[in-house]
């Protein structure tokens, strides 16, 4: 099968759901002619039109809101934010319109529209370039929310998110877009909801998303030199969330070692791990859980304390090897 | 005497749909106080000639946003008083099942999308419904009504100056009751009217009585047909608000004087005062109106109580799709 990038992949679903569905359009700063400000829509202003890409002025809360509006009037908008960490200035958009007015409604209206963003750090662009603010959504009911680690999945994911009649968040990781992997040319879809083993094992659950998966499964395959078979769940969707593949997996080996890089505190990591600690996976644990976060700190400037401040392979080997005796 | 380019008719149908108005929200206010809807709500008395002039003035299938003191504006919308009391009582009648209440009441049939409680929540989304509707090759107009205090809230400028870049067949209009919850326009405002802010964002804007319904109607009806084929118009609409903000409100930053002044300027005395001075009516055909509002806010109070709550299981399914 050919390989593309993980940024080929989300310009080939978007490309694809354009041509299939007319109600589908984009709209965010410099996503036309620029091509948007990593290059996931470069080519779609010639092949679209600017009648299905909109361009907007640099005001989040409103052309968010304005997606909000499409949506509620049979549109199916895909609106990007243009870093993650620009959500905030949409917060009331996406928290008290899009995720409530079906649910506000009485069902009457439904919001079908997708919010596309990078997230992440490593690429020296500091604190409020870099977040994984993917923890706050997550609380928010009636959102759903993405995080897809291999260009298969965002192909498919980002299929799926057009076509759910939800608000979607999707977010993308800044350092994942040059990753390369096998993708079907053509139409499939990565079903919403559903976490992805990717690799089996049977002495430690790894549960991972994002770019942190690449690490969590750098890391198995250390530890499986050193006699440890880990298995890494890639969970894609963080909301709604897969607790049966987890709970399954924990009960298989009874160790859990969660790994994100959004900062531990309040992170999804206790979720996952209130999850299984409420559920019956609590009797077959060996072990405490164990989270690897990102630090309770902004990302710093400097590069090689950007590094320090997230998850290394090290980080996830060292706290596997500290729950398997 | 002057003349308004308006079918009897429908003077006579904006009245009653004054008359409803106000005894609605009369009856609301009784209601609270009487521990019988819960939560908060925010009257519109006073306001009735912007609810009557709006929506009768608009095409069917033309949308409006109201504001969270928007009860008048969901009466005429929807043309059903019974279903909009439902939702007040939290009932499953309602056109929200009871799931939205007083600030977010929705009745998509009737085009109404709905109120919101977050001030200036409704300009992006005005935004993004007059897109859908150029996208989607369609005539219709969203009215995206607000407050006075609302033309401060960030959204509200850059809504419109997307709306004027992108030509969105919007009706912004501005319900002016001078006050901002407790603080007097005068000095929450930079500028002296909403209206010349369109001057910011090159969208067209008038100011007008808004306690006149037939001044009201006669501009929206023509405002809309302009803002149909040329793009965003504001409108900014005087009036008063002649109860507290919400529920818990003693009004003392205001004077009684002036409470008076406005009530002299009631738009319900204005518009039966103008239908007797031409004989579209009769003072016993007032006194009828005024019984059968009486009559059909009471069926309607009748109607929310008798109408079941949505039980937590269902109201669960509609938090998705």
């Amino acid at each position: 099968m050919r390989e593309i990038t993980y940024l080929e992949a989300l310009s080939e679903a978007l490309q694809e759901e354009m041509h299939r569905d007319a109600s589908v359009f984009i709209m965010g700063e410099d996503i036309g002619i620029y091509g948007g400000c990593f290059g996931v829509t470069r080519g779609l202003l010639d092949e679209f039109g600017a009648e299905r890409m909109k361009e907007t002025p640099i005001s989040e809360a409103s052309f968010v809101g304005a997606a909000v509006g499409a949506a509620a009037l049979g549109m199916r908008p895909v609106v990007e934010i243009m870093f993650s960490d620009f959500v905030t200035l949409a917060a009331d958009q996406l928290a008290n319109h899009a995720a409530k007015m079906r649910f506000m409604t009485g069902g009457q209206v439904k919001i079908p529209m997708v919010l596309r963003t990078p997230a992440g750090s490593g690429t020296g662009a500091a604190a409020q370039h870099s977040q994984s603010l993917e923890a706050w959504f997550t609380h928010i009911p009636g959102l759903k929310v993405i995080m897809p680690s291999t260009p298969y999945d965002a192909k498919g994911l980002l299929k799926s998110a057009i076509r759910d009649d939800n608000a979607v968040i999707f977010f993308e990781h800044k350092l994942l877009y040059k990753e390369r992997g096998e993708v079907p040319e053509g139409d499939y879809t990565v079903p919403i909801g559903k976490a992805d083993i990717k690799k089996r094992g049977e002495d430690v659950t790894i549960v991972s998303y994002s770019l942190m998966v690449h690490k969590a499964l750098h890391a198995a395959r250390e530890l499986e030199k050193q006699g440890i078979s880990a298995e890494v769940i890639d969970l894609r969707t963080l909301l709604p969330l897969d607790e049966a593949t987890i709970v399954e997996s924990v009960k298989k080996t009874s160790r859990l070692v969660i790994v994100h890089e959004a900062s531990k505190n309040g992170g999804i990591g206790g979720e996952i791990a209130g999850r299984v600690a409420e559920s019956d996976a609590f009797y077959y644990l060996d072990a405490p859980i164990k989270r690897v976060c990102g630090k309770d700190m902004p990302i710093p400037y400097t590069p090689v304390l950007e590094k320090q401040v997230v998850p290394e392979e090290a980080d996830i080997i060292r706290a596997v090897k500290d729950i398997v005796r | 005497m002057v003349k308004y380019d308006i079918p009897e008719k429908m003077m006579v149908k904006m009245l009653m749909d004054m008359l409803l108005t106000r005894t609605f929200e009369e009856r609301v206010n009784e209601l609270f106080m009487q521990g019988k809807i819960h939560g908060t709500t925010h009257l519109g008395v006073g306001q009735e000639a912007i609810a009557a002039g709006v929506s009768n003035a608009l095409r069917p299938d033309d949308w409006i946003q109201p504001t969270h003191r928007g009860h008048g504006h969901c009466i005429v919308k929807s043309g059903n008083v019974n279903i909009i009391m439902a939702e007040l009582f939290g009932k499953v009648n309602g056109p929200c099942k009871g799931m939205g209440g007083s600030m977010h009441i929705a009745d998509i049939a009737a085009k109404n999308m709905g109120t919101s409680g977050i001030v200036g929540g409704t300009f992006p989304i005005a935004v993004g419904m007059g897109m859908a509707l150029k996208m989607q090759k369609k005539d219709a107009i969203v009215t995206c009504m607000f407050g006075d205090a609302a033309n401060n809230q960030g959204t509200f400028h850059e809504s419109l100056n997307m709306a004027s870049i992108w030509n969105l067949p919007i009706l912004f209009l501005c319900e002016n009751n001078f006050y901002g919850m407790s603080i007097p326009i005068k000095y929450s405002m930079a500028v002296e009217s909403v209206a010349m802010r369109g001057n910011s964002y090159n969208i067209p804007n008038k100011i007008i009585d808004g306690n006149n319904a037939l001044e009201v109607y006669e501009n929206v009806r023509e405002i809309s047909q302009a803002v149909r084929k040329n793009g965003p118009f504001l409108l900014e609409c005087q009036t008063y608000r002649c109860l507290g903000h919400s529920k818990s409100d003693q009004r003392k930053y205001r004077t009684k004087q002036e409470e008076q002044e406005w009530k002299e300027k009631c738009p319900i005395k204005f518009m039966q005062n103008f239908l007797l001075e031409h004989e579209y009516v009769s003072q016993a055909e007032l006194q009828d109106m005024a019984a059968k509002a009486e009559e059909i806010i009471e069926e309607a109070v009748k109607y929310a109580e008798n109408s079941p709550y949505l039980d937590l299981e269902d109201a669960a399914k509609l938090v998705y799709a």
